[in-house]
């Protein structure tokens, strides 16, 4: 879904607690329409790709798990498990990156 | 902001080498900048090729100073020479080495009509990186560890008495190293030791990212004006080659209890770590503007123009407010220099400009100046 400069960015279980980074973490984050991301916290500066984008902008409005997939599901090719997978995945960097 | 139609700002710390630039010439531009043809700017340096001497946008004229170990006197016969030539009205020493000096000389600068602001000697002491833990203590900070240490001994005997490596050896004013066994830590602390005397301080190694912030103190406990940054890209020596404003309440808290806690007066450089758990230590105060200083300019927050304005006895202007996602790069480049400009300074110590006609009418054209910042 994208990359970030000290380290991969893919993403990932279930209830937003314990698989999103905190909700305030991810709102501070600045998002450009370009896929450059921001953190005004850690001075960190990422880049992610349309999708890792649009999970990105959903995360930052605080939905849970199954409505992202779902949202994901209406803009993007993929099954719900492979979707839900990536998205746990692309989270699990996210919770290491931004804190 | 109201300044007087033209004053006179001696800035000391004019060496800009790539790999450890001093931050002279990085204020003189903030004052450049804050208040163009009507600030007088001095340039104060210790070695002829101090390039910030050399370039005439920023410095009106040039001198140089004998160095900090030759003695308050020594110090304050030649800034009173200059002082007689240029007429100084503040001055700003950008220099870790010097500051004992100057603040010790304060009074008699001020009873020579040389205004400074900086703190006291007591809150000077305070902040020496082998009292941080008792600094950090008072005011509620996280601090790692520190130890002076004065034989190369320690760095064999350490870890009976529950030090671990790597660990960071540093000088009392400059330079920092990260050893990671009693070889390097030997090593280490013979070569501080030989460019920078002893004790020299051995202090336990924190993991995580280092963070700066630079402020003025007030010096009745209030921190103004701070601005974060996190360095992006760092030159041989660990100094920023880029870097970029960032924004934690957390970092801002820290720095403030500090300066609360030492009655902080004048510029300062907070450096600290933040580990994985986003937790705070102390690792520097630095007493003087960072050589990053002007990355406050382009934030809206320039504080070389704020502490000229608190030197001055006026009201602290307003600011914008801080704006993380700001970026500086630092870039090397030539200027010219008459082979006449140097030999006066290397011959005579002094580097006087006269004004150009056009500067000269462009200054008495200018108004009363109003908002400076």
């Amino acid at each position: 879904m994208g990359s970030m400069e000290s380290g991969e960015v893919e993403a990932g279980m279930n209830d937003r607690a314990s698989v999103f980074p905190d909700p305030e973490a991810v709102g501070r984050l600045a998002l450009s329409d370009s896929g450059f991301v921001f953190d005004p916290v850690s001075g960190r500066s990422y880049s992610v790709n349309a999708t890792g984008l649009a999970l990105l902008r959903l995360l930052q409005k605080s939905t849970g798990l199954a409505e992202v997939v779902e949202a994901l599901q209406e803009r993007f090719e993929g099954d719900a498990a492979t979707l839900e997978r990536d998205v746990i995945e692309f989270a699990s960097v996210l919770r290491s990156q931004i804190k | 902001m109201m300044a007087e139609p033209r004053f006179t700002v001696a800035v000391s710390g004019m060496n800009a080498q790539p790999e450890n630039p001093g931050p002279g010439l990085a204020v003189a531009r903030c004052l450049r900048e804050a208040y163009g043809p009507r600030v007088r700017i001095i340039g104060l340096g210790y070695d002829a090729l101090d390039p910030g001497l050399y370039l005439g946008e920023y410095c009106d004229s040039a001198h140089m100073l004998s160095y900090p170990n030759g003695g308050s006197d020594a110090m304050l016969e030649r800034l009173a020479g200059i002082h007689a030539a240029e007429r100084i009205d503040l001055l700003i020493p950008c220099l870790d080495a010097e500051l004992p000096l100057m603040v010790g000389a304060a009074p008699r600068l001020a009873a020579m009509g040389i205004r400074t602001f900086l703190p006291q000697a007591q809150a000077l002491a305070r902040r020496t990186k082998d009292r941080l833990p008792e600094l950090c203590k008072s005011a509620g900070v996280a601090c790692p560890q520190i130890k002076s240490i004065t034989s190369a001994g320690f760095f064999r005997s350490c870890e009976a008495d529950g030090w671990s490596y790597p660990m960071v050896v540093k000088g009392p004013f400059y330079d920092a190293r990260i050893v990671r066994n009693a070889e390097e830590g030997a090593a280490a602390f013979h070569a501080i030791a030989a460019e920078w005397g002893l004790p020299v301080l051995a202090q336990r190694f924190v993991a995580g990212e280092e963070y700066n912030l630079s402020g003025v103190g007030d010096g009745n406990g209030r921190l103004l004006g701070e601005v974060m940054m996190k360095k992006r890209a760092l030159t041989a020596k660990g100094k920023a080659w880029a870097g970029v404003t960032v924004f934690d309440q957390g970092l801002a808290d820290c720095a403030r209890r500090l300066v609360q806690a030492l009655s902080w007066k004048g510029p300062l450089e907070v450096e600290m770590m933040r580990d994985a758990a986003g937790r705070y230590q102390l690792i520097e105060i630095n007493p003087r503007f960072p050589s990053w200083i002007y990355l406050s300019q382009g934030v809206g927050r320039n504080l070389p123009a704020l502490l000229t304005e608190l030197a001055f006895g006026r009201p602290a202007p307003p600011l914008a407010a801080a704006s993380p996602g700001t970026m500086f790069i630092r870039y090397a480049l030539e200027t010219i220099v008459p082979l006449g400009d140097f030999e006066k300074l290397i011959m005579g110590g002094d580097l006087s400009r006269e004004l150009e006609p056009e500067r000269s009418r462009e200054l008495e054209r200018s108004p009363e100046p109003e908002g400076a910042l």
